[in-house]
C-alpha cells in the first residue's frame, strides 16, 4: 500500500514567555503510515499524545522535523505548509475527530452533520438523508435530529460530533479519545465506522482511552515515553 | 523568538489571493495607526484581525474600505476590471468600488445605515447607485438581500430607529451583500449587543458565508468572535502584526508573547 | 483738482438698470451654466427694486438679456395679468425701452413664475423661469457643501431612495410640482416649481431655458436639444397631471393645463392656466382672427 505519511524527527516543544519557559513536549519521532493502515499511539497520561496528533493536524507549529504528506502529485511537509495549503488539506483530505465539539446555536443537528458533505457540493437532500444515516448509526433518536445539540447531554453531542467528522471519509484520519462519553452503543458503532473508513483504504491514528475497543483494527502501536526517543513497537 | 519554523509559500492553492496588501504604513501626527502591515486573504476565506484598542485593527478595515489612504502600501483586489494599486485610485473611482464591489457591516448601525429611511430602502439605495431603475426588481431584490440576512420580512419597511440592536446589524448586513460582492468587511459586527444576539447573528454570517462563499474579514477584540467565524487569524498590536496563522493553530499554540497573553488573558 | 473732474457725470441708471459689472457677472455664469446643462451656478445677486422671493433671479437674467428690440412677455402661474407679473412687465419696459406682449408667440424672453406656456416656443424665444430654491437635493442634504460635492459625485442615491419610498407608501410618486429631473444625462435639477404638465417642455427643446434663483444666489439653464428626463423608475412611468379631459368654464378650452377653482357647493369650476391662450380662445369665437401656435398637448379650441 502507497504510504501516506512519513513522520521524520518531529519535536515540538512550547515557549511560554511570561513564565520565561520552555516545556518540552517531544521530539525525534519518527514513522511512516500507509493507506488503510491504523496506528494506535501509546503512553502515560501527558506525555504528549494528544499533542502529538494535534502537531500533525498543525494546530501545534512543529519545532523542528518534517511531517511528508504524500498526495498523486508528489509530497508536502505539513510542517511548513502555508496556511492555506493545510486549511485547504483539512477540507478535503485531513480529519481530526475530538471530544470537544463547538456547538452552534440554532443549527440542528442533521445540518451539523450534513456540512461537510454541503461543502463538498453534495447537494442537500442528498447529504441530509446520508447525515440521518449517520445519525441513526450513531444511536441519536430520531427527535433529536431536528435538534439543537447545545441543549444535548455531552455523549450526545459527541455522536453528532463524530457522525459529522467521519461522514466524508479524509485519506488520513487522527483520532483523539473519540470515545470519552460514548456508551458501548455508541462506542460499537463508531468502531464498525472505523473498520469501513479503514477497508475504504483511509490511514488513521489513534489515542484511545480503552484501546481494547479497536484492538482489532490496529496494525501498529507507537509508545511515547516521557523525555526520551519513544519506542516503536510492531504489532 | 519563536519556536515554529518558518513556513513555505502556498503549493497547493492555486487560485491567487482575492485581497493583497503590501507595505501599509499610517501615522496621525506622532501616532502611529499602522506600521508596514501586510495580509492576504484567499477566496472564500474569512480572515480575522484581533487586537485591543489602538492596535490599528479598525484603521486598516478602513483603508481596506478605501475610506482612507495610507502613507505608502499597496493594495490590490483579484476583481475583473481592476487592476494596480487601489490606493492609487481618484474619489470617484473609489466611490464606486465602495459602492458596487466591497460590502461593510460597522459596529454602529448609525454609521451604516440611513436611520430615517425604511430598512429596504437603505439596501435599495445600494441598488439605486449601482444604477438599478426597475421598482420592482428593486422591491424584490431588497427582500431577498434580507431575507438572506435573516430579518423578519413583515418588518421590511420598519426603519432601523425602530429595530433592536440585532436587527439593525441584519440591515447592515443586507445592504453589504446586496450587490453580492466579492469581499465583505466586518468591523466589530456584534459587539455591543446582547450575548444570545450575538451569538444569532454570527450564525447567520456563517451561513451566508457558506452558502455564498463570500470572502470575510472580520474585526474583533472580542475571541469568541474570532474563533467562530475566522479560518485564518492575524493578531495586531501598536500598529503592527505580530502574529498570524490558522485559527486553530493561533489560539491553541501562540508563538508570540502578546498573542499567548491575549488568549491565556479570557476568561 | 476739481470734483467735477474726478467724477463721471451723474446717471439715473444704466440701460436694463443693471450697472455693467452686475451685467458681466450675469452673462459669464449664464454662459457657464449653458455650458454644463443643469449645473447650479453661484452669482452675485444684485439688489433690485423688487424683495426677495418675488423673482429677482429671472428678473436678473431677463435684465441682462433685454435689448430694445426685446419683446417681453411676463406671467405668474400662467397669468399675464397677476399683479407680479404686471409689475415686472411694466419694470422691464420702463428701463429698456422693449415692447411688451401678452401673446407667447410674438415674445422673444418670456420670464414666468411657476408654468411653461402651452404654446411651443421656437429657437429665437428664450424662457426665464423663477426658481425659489434651486436645490434638488435639500430634501435630503441640507448642508449645501456637501450636496454640492453630491452633485460633482453624481451621488443621486439619496434623491432615487425618496422617490422609492414614495412608492413604498403611498404606491406611487408624491411629487407634485418641481419634480427632479436629469439634464443631459448628468445634473440633476429642479426645474423650478412648475407642475409635472410642463416638464416634458423641457425634452429636447429648440429654445434655452434660464432657472434663476434671486435670493439663493443661483441660476442653471437647460440648452437648446438637451435631455431632460424626470427621475423614474422604468416601471412606474412618469404621469402627467389628468387633465386632458377637463373643459375651461371661461373659454371652453379643454385638455390643457387647468386651475381648479372650488365652489361654494363643494364642486370646482376649472380654468385655463395659461391665460392668454384662453383669451385668443375667447376672441376667435367672437370671430377676431386669433393665431394659434402648435401645442405640446393635443386640446381643444372651441370653435
Amino acid at each position: 500500500m502507497p504510504p501516506v505519511l512519513q513522520v521524520e524527527n518531529l519535536a515540538k516543544h512550547f515557549r511560554m514567555h511570561h513564565l520565561n519557559q520552555r516545556l518540552d513536549a517531544f521530539d525525534g519521532v519518527s514513522f511512516t503510515l500507509s493507506a488503510g493502515e491504523f496506528l494506535l499511539l501509546r503512553g502515560p497520561n501527558g506525555v504528549g499524545k494528544s499533542t502529538l496528533l494535534r502537531t500533525l493536524y498543525r494546530s501545534y507549529l512543529p519545532s523542528g522535523g518534517h511531517i511528508w504528506y504524500h498526495m498523486n502529485r508528489g509530497r508536502i511537509d505539513l510542517a511548513v505548509a502555508a496556511d492555506v495549503d493545510i486549511a485547504q488539506l483539512r477540507r478535503r483530505e485531513i480529519g481530526f475527530v475530538t471530544q470537544f465539539l463547538i456547538a452552534r446555536p440554532r443549527v440542528a443537528a442533521e445540518d451539523i452533520v450534513a456540512e461537510p458533505l454541503r461543502s463538498a457540493g453534495v447537494p442537500a437532500t442528498e447529504a441530509l438523508e446520508e447525515a440521518r444515516r449517520r445519525l441513526e448509526e450513531f444511536g441519536v433518536k430520531r427527535d433529536l435530529w431536528r435538534a439543537y445539540p447545545t441543549t444535548f447531554s455531552g455523549g450526545e453531542q459527541q455522536k453528532v460530533n463524530l457522525a459529522r467528522a467521519l461522514i466524508l471519509p479524509p485519506r488520513l484520519l487522527l483520532l483523539d479519545e473519540p470515545t470519552a462519553s460514548l456508551d458501548t452503543g455508541a462506542r460499537a458503532a463508531l468502531v464498525r465506522r472505523l473498520a469501513g473508513l479503514k477497508a475504504a483504504g483511509v490511514a488513521m491514528i489513534g489515542v484511545f482511552h480503552h484501546p481494547g475497543d479497536v484492538a482489532a483494527l490496529i496494525d501498529r502501536e507507537i509508545e511515547l515515553s516521557p523525555r526520551e526517543a519513544p519506542a516503536n513497537v510492531a504489532v | 523568538m519563536t519556536a515554529a519554523l518558518a513556513l513555505e509559500p502556498p503549493q497547493l492553492m492555486t487560485t491567487p489571493p482575492l485581497l493583497t496588501l503590501r507595505g501599509v504604513s499610517r501615522r496621525y501626527g506622532d501616532v502611529i495607526a499602522l506600521q508596514d502591515v501586510s495580509a492576504t486573504v484567499y477566496p472564500a476565506e474569512v480572515l480575522g484581525i484581533v487586537g485591543e484598542s489602538g492596535s490599528g485593527k479598525s484603521t486598516l478595515l478602513r483603508m481596506m474600505h478605501l475610506e482612507d489612504s495610507p502613507d505608502s502600501g499597496d493594495y490590490r483586489l483579484a476583481l475583473p476590471g481592476l487592476s494596480g494599486n487601489l490606493f492609487d485610485l481618484d474619489r470617484f473611482a473609489r466611490r464606486m468600488l465602495r459602492a458596487t464591489r466591497i460590502g461593510i457591516v460597522y459596529q454602529n448601525p448609525h454609521q451604516g445605515l440611513l436611520m430615517s429611511h425604511t430598512s429596504s430602502g437603505n439596501v435599495a439605495e445600494r441598488l439605486l447607485i449601482a444604477g438599478e431603475r426597475s421598482f420592482g426588481a428593486l422591491r424584490a431584490r431588497a427582500r431577498d438581500a434580507l431575507d438572506a440576512s435573516e430579518f423578519p420580512l413583515e418588518r421590511m419597511d420598519a426603519r432601523p430607529i425602530e429595530l433592536s440592536g440585532g436587527m439593525q446589524q441584519r440591515v447592515q448586513l443586507a445592504k453589504a451583500i446586496a450587490l453580492e460582492p466579492a469581499l465583505l468587511l466586518l468591523d466589530e459586527p456584534t459587539t455591543g449587543l446582547d450575548v444570545s444576539v450575538q451569538a444569532l447573528v454570527l450564525d447567520t454570517l456563517k451561513r451566508l458565508q457558506r452558502d455564498r462563499a463570500i470572502t470575510m474579514v472580520i474585526v474583533s477584540h472580542d475571541l469568541g468572535v474570532i474563533r467562530t467565524m475566522a479560518d485564518r487569524v492575524m493578531v495586531m498590536r501598536r500598529g503592527r502584526v505580530v502574529e498570524e496563522g490558522l485559527a486553530d493553530q493561533v489560539f491553541q499554540d501562540p508563538q508570540h508573547a502578546y498573542t499567548q497573553q491575549l488568549v491565556h488573558a479570557k476568561l | 483738482m476739481t470734483l467735477a473732474a474726478l467724477t463721471r457725470p451723474w446717471e439715473p441708471m444704466s440701460y436694463g438698470f443693471l450697472d455693467a459689472s452686475a451685467k458681466r457677472e450675469l452673462r459669464r455664469k449664464m454662459l457657464k451654466a449653458i455650458a454644463v446643462p443643469g449645473c447650479q451656478m453661484p452669482y452675485a445677486s444684485r439688489e433690485v427694486p423688487m424683495a426677495r422671493g418675488w423673482g429677482t433671479g429671472g428678473l436678473q437674467v431677463t435684465l441682462t438679456l433685454l435689448r430694445p428690440s426685446s419683446v417681453v412677455k411676463v406671467i405668474d402661474q400662467g397669468a399675464d395679468d397677476s399683479v407680479n407679473a404686471a409689475s415686472i412687465r411694466s419694470f422691464l419696459t420702463k428701463v429698456s425701452g422693449a415692447r411688451e406682449t401678452w401673446d407667447t408667440l410674438e415674445a422673444t424672453i418670456i420670464q414666468s413664475r411657476h408654468r411653461i406656456p402651452e404654446e411651443r416656443l421656437r429657437a429665437d424665444q428664450v424662457l426665464v423661469l423663477q426658481v425659489p430654491n434651486p436645490e434638488p437635493l435639500r430634501p435630503v442634504q441640507p448642508d449645501m457643501s456637501v450636496a454640492r460635492q453630491m452633485h460633482a459625485d453624481a451621488d443621486y442615491g439619496r434623491l432615487w431612495l425618496v422617490l422609492y419610498e414614495q412608492i413604498v407608501r403611498s404606491g406611487r410618486i408624491m411629487e407634485g410640482a418641481a419634480y427632479p429631473a436629469l439634464v443631459n444625462g448628468r445634473h440633476v435639477m429642479t426645474p423650478s416649481p412648475i407642475p409635472r404638465w410642463d416638464v416634458p417642455k423641457l425634452h429636447m427643446a429648440p429654445h434655452l431655458t434660464f432657472l434663476s434663483a434671486g435670493r439663493e444666489k443661483r441660476l442653471h439653464a437647460v440648452p437648446p436639444f438637451t435631455r431632460v428626463e424626470p427621475l423614474v423608475f422604468s416601471d412606474v412611468p412618469y404621469q402627467v397631471e389628468d387633465h386632458a379631459n377637463l373643459t375651461c368654464h371661461r373659454s371652453g378650452v379643454s385638455g390643457y393645463f387647468m386651475n381648479e377653482i372650488p365652489q361654494g357647493d363643494g364642486t370646482s369650476r376649472f380654468e385655463l392656466s395659461d391665460s392668454h391662450l384662453g383669451i385668443k380662445a375667447i376672441r376667435r369665437a367672437e370671430g377676431a382672427a386669433m393665431a394659434v401656435g402648435p401645442t405640446w398637448y393635443d386640446g381643444k379650441l372651441p370653435r
